[in-house]
């Protein structure tokens, strides 16, 4: 059938489609009249129990951290299949490829980023449970302070610095130290990854327990699986715009 | 009108959806999906809120104060961190198949028929 | 519901539109970086400042990088091919 016929039919289905879903939002509970007693509990429960501020961070690495688990695992699953797909591109066809950077600003405004965005990607990650952030938010800045410096010096020095054989071994630490960590409070005769340590005073960087070495885990491979995708990323393409004339 | 939050991750689920079907070229079919992905954070966020409630971080405000609900806001923010790899990792694929059919149309790629 | 989230729902249900429905994947790329700014503002005025922060760093850096690094791959790749 032609293609006009096609997406004719696909309108009229995803209308029905977007109907039946808005009949089914329309039965929850009106906008702003959240019911549930969980988000209230936890809210209240934070302070007292936890001793951290930021009760986001406290779900995630806390009281919800084996959910995290799963979800850096997925992470680094998916940096691992990414590096094994793109891995066709070889090291020696991009070895001798010479790219200067040719325009001062850049030069000059992408290490300007890259400092900047360091030190916001540190302090967001080692303010976890105080102000809004965490080690996945702090994890994504860090590797963006990396790609700035790829705008700043040509790709032949960047690729020493954020090297696979040092961002994939970062990566691995920060998911293996995750999953360490839980494994170290079952030892201790706890549940999977229960606070195992001093809670600390509320509103100090201290504060928190296990769930800060829990908070570093993850920014480290968040930081380290996004550095290996912009790494091949920027691989494949350096050597398709100058690589070898292998033709497929 | 209180249900507006609702019908735009319905909106945008269904337009990614559409995108994704009459799409022409496998990367704009990437950020469809991105796109779809994008309705349910909004939906998970817009069961949370809370009238005149305020961020849940307390670090400055009173613990009584009314907030909003932290743990829909966790599920998101890891959510939107591992999209981005899934999505890279879709978007090389799209480039293997470049490689392997000479064009992005799914529509050339005959292989995939049937 | 605040007028404020009237507007920025609105803001963002039409950038999701011009999105799907740009055909130029470079255009599409930036449109999307555009679409992505205008959920960290809902998600601001949603009052959740953690999720923003995460979705600022992506929709601003990550995303755009992986995307337009794989269309230049592309159309590298296609006009050597042509050669």
């Amino acid at each position: 059938m032609s293609r006009t016929v096609r997406l004719t039919m696909v309108g009229v289905s995803l209308a029905g489609f977007a109907a039946l879903l808005a009949w089914g939002v329309a039965d929850l509970p009106s906008f702003g009249h959240y019911p549930g007693p969980y988000g209230d509990l936890i809210v209240k429960l934070v302070q007292p129990q936890r001793h951290m501020a930021n009760a986001v961070t406290a779900v995630v690495f806390d009281y919800r951290g084996f959910d995290t688990m799963g979800e850096e695992l997925l992470l680094f699953a998916a940096a691992s299949a990414l590096a094994l797909l793109l891995r066709e591109t070889r090291e020696d066809e991009v070895e001798d490829i010479r790219e200067p950077v040719l325009s001062d600003a850049i030069r000059g405004g992408g290490l300007l980023a890259s400092i900047v965005t360091l030190v916001v990607g540190l302090y967001v990650v080692a303010h976890a449970f105080i102000t809004p952030g965490g080690g996945f938010q702090g994890g994504v800045v860090l590797a963006a302070s990396l790609a700035f410096l790829f705008l700043a010096i040509e790709y032949q020095r960047w690729g020493k610095v954020a090297h696979s054989s040092i961002m994939e071994p970062v990566e691995a630490f920060g998911a293996g130290a995750y999953v360490a960590l839980g494994l170290i409070a079952l030892a201790s005769g706890l549940a999977f990854l229960e606070n195992f340590m001093e809670l600390g005073v509320f509103g100090r960087l201290s504060s928190g327990g296990s769930a800060i070495l829990l908070n570093l885990a993850s920014a480290l491979a968040v930081a380290g699986g996004f550095l290996v995708i912009f790494g091949e990323c920027l691989q494949e393409n350096v050597g398709a715009r100058h690589g070898s004339r292998t033709n497929r | 009108m209180s249900i507006l939050p609702y019908l735009l991750a319905v909106w945008l689920v269904a337009i990614g959806l559409y995108g994704i079907v009459s799409s022409r070229n496998l990367i704009h079919l990437a950020v469809c999906v991105s796109v779809c992905q994008s309705g349910t954070y909004v939906l998970l966020l817009a069961i949370g809120y809370k009238d005149r409630g305020t961020a849940p971080i307390f670090s400055d405000v009173p613990a009584s104060r009314r907030a909003v609900d932290p743990v829909v806001q966790a599920l998101t923010l890891t959510d939107i961190v591992v999209a981005v790899a899934i999505s890279a990792l879709l978007l090389s694929l799209a480039l293997k198949a470049f490689d392997h059919h000479g064009s992005l149309d799914p529509a050339e790629m005959a292989d995939l028929k049937g | 519901m605040v007028p404020l989230q009237l507007v920025v729902i609105l803001f963002a249900a039409a950038a999701g539109l011009a999105v799907v429905l740009a055909r130029d994947i470079v255009r599409q790329a930036i449109l999307f970086s555009l679409y992505g700014f205008a959920l960290v503002v809902l998600f601001v005025v949603l009052q959740a400042p953690d999720v923003a922060l995460s979705a600022l760093a992506v929709s601003g850096i990550a995303y755009p990088l992986v995307l337009v690094s794989a269309i230049a791959r592309v159309r590298a790749r296609d006009k050597r091919g042509r050669e």
